[in-house]
């Protein structure tokens, strides 16, 4: 009886959090924003899930198998992630118009693929651009 | 056959359901109607997470566990195809 309650809380939760990651991402106004909640709250949502069936079932080839997927999804979602938001932000995706501070901005140098330290370069601010705009 | 005795556990399963074909509903608009291209990147990626729920639900609903093998099989497929995307679009566009 316990244990179908935990596996009930953690079935609906999961399920909670994945909406509110698809939520996120209907309404977040910026590329990186909805990649924020995209890949957070949804492999913490779907982890809650198989959480859930490794408590239904409670033998040791399921909780293995579910330890197996909780890790996968911990080792590639933020793999991906990263990759999605570098090349995103390499293509010149626009950010928000709210955003504080861009720390990569007229600091990486698209052609020779240096991140520079120290301050902003307007050579490969001018380089960037060009090539930006060529895209 | 599935529903004759709605016990607690087919309960939440069914009411996850609920919630999670709404939120499959939701990244499907932004998946249309993404401005970009890694925005379409990013709704597939939260869709295939949502298959990944569907699917632990099915297992719990039909008490098959066989069906968890199909969970390790999308999480992987999944990265594959995030992976392969960015890297389409860094050797397409840089």
């Amino acid at each position: 009886m316990i244990r179908e309650w935990i596996c009930a809380i953690l079935l609906v939760s999961g399920a909670l959090f994945m909406f509110v990651a698809a939520l996120g991402v209907v309404r977040f106004p910026d590329l990186f924003t909805r990649m924020h909640t995209a890949t957070k709250s949804a492999s913490f949502g779907s982890v809650l899930m198989l959480c859930a069936v490794a408590v239904y079932f409670g033998n040791a080839w399921v909780i293995f198998e579910t330890i197996l997927v909780i890790f996968f999804i911990f080792l590639t979602t933020p793999v991906g992630a990263h990759m999605i938001g570098r090349v995103a932000y390499l293509l010149g995706t626009p950010l928000w118009e709210g955003t504080v501070i861009d720390e990569l901005q007229d600091r990486y140098h698209i052609r020779k693929r240096v991140l520079e330290s120290g301050p902003h370069d307007p050579a490969t601010q001018a380089e960037n651009k060009s090539k930006m705009d060529t895209t | 056959m599935i529903l004759q005795e709605l016990t607690l556990i087919k309960g939440a399963v069914l009411s996850a359901f609920f919630i999670l074909i709404i939120s499959l509903f939701l990244a499907f608009s932004r998946l249309v109607r993404g401005p970009v291209l890694p925005d379409r990147i990013v709704a597939l990626d939260l869709i295939v997470s949502l298959a990944v729920g569907l699917i632990a639900g099915y297992t719990i609903l039909t008490e098959q566990s066989i069906f968890l093998n199909t969970a390790v099989v999308l999480a992987l497929i999944a990265f594959l195809g995030t992976v392969a995307f960015a890297l389409y679009l860094e050797r397409r566009w840089l």
